[in-house]
């Protein structure tokens, strides 16, 4: 059996991960400036490449319930398993809750997203500024919280290759020719 | 025949006193309301002013004589975020301490058939004041007057949004102003 990911299942991986890294510091940044045209457009970008990371995502998690990931090393105990498995599923829920909480905070708060000025999203929300209000600490609770399951995550993936020496890391990365 | 000739007078002068009786201009502010629509980044953004004080006379019998006066507290617009309402109060918006009102005026009402009329005016915007033009209907609902219309103005004529914010890029120029105002017979 082969003990690496497929090469789309790196793919989604690292580009998301890319998108995501890049997507709180955007967010932290942008929402720390003084009203201007440039916010503005900062958070229509950031509007914008959040959507994208949603469709990534999906198109990740439809992948991976067709491809099931290469077993766990059979070193691990019950309870890191058990980590490793409801740590995964977390991340799943907080890459599609964090884009989705802020597609409806930007709803409620009567700013439509425009796909790249292209594509209009459906409102699910009518206009509403204390469910706007909610969802903005909605959309920052879920990024602290995706922040502390990413430290978890990356110390995990750090531990396995650099404590445990087995192939966690290793087959999550690109194949080394030969 | 003169005794015939008189009491068509006098119908006809009821007539038009009857018909001059119904002048809508006891203006319902509950009923009545200003809104703009603007472009942000592409996309369509609402904003509301709650507060304004509208005058209003008009008699369908006579829509030449109509006048309307309308006057907009600017402290009381919503743009639909603090942060949007405490940044066109500024000196590069509406520099809402030095010119705290927005004003219409009317001159002329010309009616276009039908519900339709041309109402020319005045509108006064931070310090600027530029000859406009507005569509307007007249209908009567529930036996109330409802003038409604929509005005597109240019925000560049009347510098409104200065500095940073001259480009159209980001904030569309043409802003379409749609009031409501809705007034009960005297
Ligand atoms: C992977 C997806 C996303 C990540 C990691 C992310 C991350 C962040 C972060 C870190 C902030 C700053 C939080 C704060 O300081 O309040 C933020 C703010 C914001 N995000 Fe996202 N975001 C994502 C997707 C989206 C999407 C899809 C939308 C809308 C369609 C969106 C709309 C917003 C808005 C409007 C704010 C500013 C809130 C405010 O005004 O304070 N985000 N985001």
């Amino acid at each position: 059996m082969d003990t690496h990911y497929t090469a789309t299942a790196k793919l989604l991986h690292w580009l998301i991960a890319l998108m995501i890294f890049g997507m709180l510091g955007f967010g932290f940044y942008m929402t720390g400036l003084d009203l201007s045209p440039t916010k503005l457009e900062l958070y229509s970008w950031h509007k914008w490449a959040g959507v994208t990371v949603f469709v990534l995502v999906l198109v990740r998690l439809a992948w991976r319930i067709g491809h099931k990931p290469p077993a766990l090393p059979a070193h691990m105990p019950a309870i890191e398993r058990l980590a490793a498995h409801a740590g995964h599923h977390l991340l799943y829920v907080l890459m599609l809750a964090i884009p989705l909480s802020g597609w409806l905070m930007s709803s409620a708060k009567g700013f439509q997203t425009v796909w790249f000025g292209v594509l209009p999203l459906p409102d699910l929300l009518a206009k509403d500024k204390a469910l706007g209000n909610l969802l903005e600490t909605v959309h920052f609770v879920l990024n602290y919280t995706l922040i502390a399951v990413l430290l978890g995550h990356v110390g995990a993936a750090l531990k396995h290759h650099f404590i445990d020496r087995d192939d966690v890391l290793i087959r999550m990365l690109p194949r080394r020719k030969g | 025949m003169k005794r015939i000739a008189l009491a068509l007078l006098a119908s006809f002068a009821f007539a038009a006193t009857a018909a001059h009786a119904v002048e809508y201009g006891k203006v319902q502010p509950d009923k009545s309301r200003i809104a703009f629509d603007y472009q942000q980044m592409g996309v369509a953004m609402q904003g509301t002013f709650g507060k304004f004080v509208s005058e209003l006379r008009f008699d369908p019998a006579a829509p030449q004589s109509a006048s309307a006066r309308i006057e907009v507290d600017l402290a009381s617009v919503d743009t639909g975020s603090e942060e949007g309402d405490e940044e066109v109060a500024r000196k590069t918006w509406f520099d809402t301490k030095g010119f705290p009102v927005a004003r219409f005026e009317s001159s002329a009402v010309k009616p276009l058939g039908g519900d339709k009329y041309e109402v020319a005016g005045k509108l006064t915007i931070k310090g600027t004041t530029r000859d406009v033009v507005v569509p307007a209907t007249f209908t009567v609902q529930g036996g109330s007057g409802v003038f409604e219309g929509a005005l597109t103005i240019r925000r560049g004529d009347f510098s409104i949004g200065e500095g940073a914010w001259k480009a159209f890029d980001v904030v569309a120029n043409d802003v379409v102003i749609r009031f409501r105002i809705t007034a009960a017979a005297r």
